[in-house]
């Protein structure tokens, strides 16, 4: 018997949809890796193993267990958004997309870190400590999504699902030198899903590779969820990649996501992956997304302005952190200084003041004009190229420590990111090669619901360039 | 810029105790990334409607039925301090 971890998530599934490995030793040799996790990207490990199923034998998803980002709920099981303010919280319902995914044959195997309430660059905002990156332990794994790609990156876990609201799942899946992919707004249902920025976060799978991020989302996307109204049906079902050539594909470069502020050896592995796209048939152009360099200003209006009302509700009333104290007011006071960390009542307070009296037109309402214009010019990017295209990080994976005294410096570890998310297209992060021993990352957006285009484009891509690098794994 | 007087009025809005040391903080790490942003205002925006949803979409309306709710004694299983099957909390008076 081959060791099953070396198996990709959709090798192993048909392994055992072949009756050549038993779903129950797959989970055995998943769940002792997760729990002697030496990276800090787990934060809770199921202990037993999961009743068999007919699902976890028969259904699409095999029996490979997944790793879900403690963002999500799960019926039971400490659901704590990297949040000290959530500690021990088990909530009373299962979040929809971590629903149908346990329905298609895919068990918990274990809940991961992240920065808290999604808000972070490099999952250093955890207060459940940090994330290591597993390509050197020295270096963060990015964020928020961190725990989720390190699991992956380093064989603790076969697939993981993620959140993104303005590159938590692409950024750490490039740093981690994994596959990571943000659907299309609405695409997922966000129930369940502890808010952060509800219009912006969409929940997404983080995998080894193309195939298995197809095979995952197929089970996520669906009919519309009655219990998120912003959830759409999508229109297609989702199919398993097959091209080898980018013949008639036109993919766009946007100049002002492909220039300035990148490190050398990141634009360097991204123009040898363009070649290998002119290569396989693709015309390659540049193209420009004239408002983009004022997404990051936009976002950073949006995002904490939708958390600070998000975040109200952790008031220490319902669940989660009590200080006790004699007023209601100060209860409310004293257990939010305490539950929260320092990045997010930043947020809060940036958010609080964009929508202050007096404030809303100037901050909140011009940022909601920026993003028409950044989907206008999406939309009109779309009717030239069927893709677009840009580096998923500026940088490869920067040190512990490097980044946290200068909030706004982390902030522009998103810069490439944020466009993709404001404007609601979907967009993946692909391995295309190595910096100073780093893994850097390829991105490509599409229009709306194209995802199927961009899992066969990004598969032609991953056959080329062959990325085999992997970390040194315990 | 945003001076102390300023971040002690929306830590309040806001519902955060803030320390001396965070006040003091927040207001010049506010101020930093309030620079950054306020770069939006250069644009001409006059003629720009406001995004309210990024995909086109249609009013999603459902059958208005009743469904079961979340059993009260499972709604209050998470609660801090729970009393007569309601969330207790301090007086709001002094």
């Amino acid at each position: 018997m081959s060791d099953p971890i070396a198996l990709s998530a959709a090798e192993a599934a048909s392994r055992v949809h072949a009756g050549a490995l038993d779903p129950a030793e797959l989970f055995d040799a998943y769940q002792s890796r997760a729990a002697a996790d030496e990276l800090n990207a787990f934060t809770w490990v199921a202990e037993e193993p999961p009743t068999a199923t007919a699902a976890m034998a028969e259904g699409p998803l095999g029996g490979v267990p997944l790793a879900v980002k403690d963002l999500f709920c799960t019926r039971g099981v400490p659901s704590q958004a990297g949040s000290r303010i959530l500690q021990g919280y088990e909530p009373p319902y299962t979040a929809t997309a971590v629903e149908r995914l346990e329905q298609a044959g895919a068990p918990l195997l274990g809940k991961t870190n992240q920065d808290e309430f999604a808000m972070g660059s490099s999952n250093e905002n955890s207060g459940y400590g940090p994330v290591l990156n597993p390509w050197d332990r020295g270096r963060v794994p990015g964020g928020s999504s961190g725990g989720s790609a390190a699991a992956v990156a380093a064989g603790l876990a076969p697939w993981a699902l993620g959140t993104d609201t303005g590159g938590s799942i692409r950024q750490p899946a490039s740093l981690c030198g994994i596959v990571g992919l943000k659907p299309t707004y609405g695409a997922v249902s966000r129930y369940g899903m502890i808010a952060f920025a509800s219009s912006l976060d969409q929940a997404g799978p983080l995998t080894r590779n193309v195939t298995d991020a197809a095979l995952i989302l197929g089970q996520m996307v669906g009919p519309r969820d009655r219990c998120d109204s912003t959830s759409l049906e999508f229109p297609e079902s989702i199919e398993l990649p097959t091209a080898t050539r980018l013949d008639g594909a036109a993919i766009g470069v946007p100049e002002e996501l492909s220039g300035e502020g990148i490190e050398d050896g990141v634009l360097r592995a991204f123009e040898e992956t363009l070649h290998i796209a002119e290569r396989l048939g693709a015309t390659v152009k540049r193209c420009r997304l004239p408002h983009a360099p004022h997404a990051l200003s936009a976002y950073y209006v949006l995002a904490p302005a939708e958390a600070s009302s998000n975040l109200a509700r952790y008031d220490g009333v319902r669940y989660g952190l009590r200080e006790e104290a004699e007023t209601l007011l100060e209860m409310y006071t004293r257990t939010r200084r305490d539950g929260f960390g320092a990045e997010v009542k930043r947020r809060i307070m940036l958010g609080t003041y964009a929508l202050s009296s007096g404030y809303y037109e100037a901050y909140y309402g011009r940022a909601q004009r920026v993003r028409t214009k950044i989907v206008e010019d999406f939309r009109a990017a779309f009717e030239d190229f069927d893709l677009v295209a840009c580096p998923t990080s500026p940088t490869v994976a920067f040190e512990l420590g490097a980044r946290t005294g200068d909030p706004l410096a982390m902030y522009m570890s998103d810069v490439l990111t944020v466009p993709m998310s404001l404007a609601g297209v979907p967009a993946l992060s692909l391995p295309n090669g190595m910096s100073d021993g780093l893994p850097t990352g390829f991105q490509l957006a599409g229009p709306p619901f194209s995802e199927n285009r961009l899992l066969d484009v990004a598969f032609a891509l991953e056959q080329a360039i062959d990325f085999d690098a992997v970390p040194a794994r315990a | 810029m945003i001076d102390r007087e300023q971040v002690l009025h929306v830590a309040q809005l806001a519902r955060l105790e803030l320390s001396e040391d965070e006040l003091e903080r927040m207001a010049h790490e506010l101020s930093g990334v309030l620079d950054h942003i306020e770069r939006i205002g250069e644009l001409d925006l006059d003629e720009v409607a406001p995004t309210s949803h990024v995909v086109e979409v249609e009013n999603a309306l459902r059958e208005d039925k009743p469904r079961p709710p979340l059993p009260r004694e499972v709604a209050l299983a998470a609660a801090p301090l729970v009393l007569q099957d309601g969330f207790a909390v301090p007086s709001p008076q002094a």
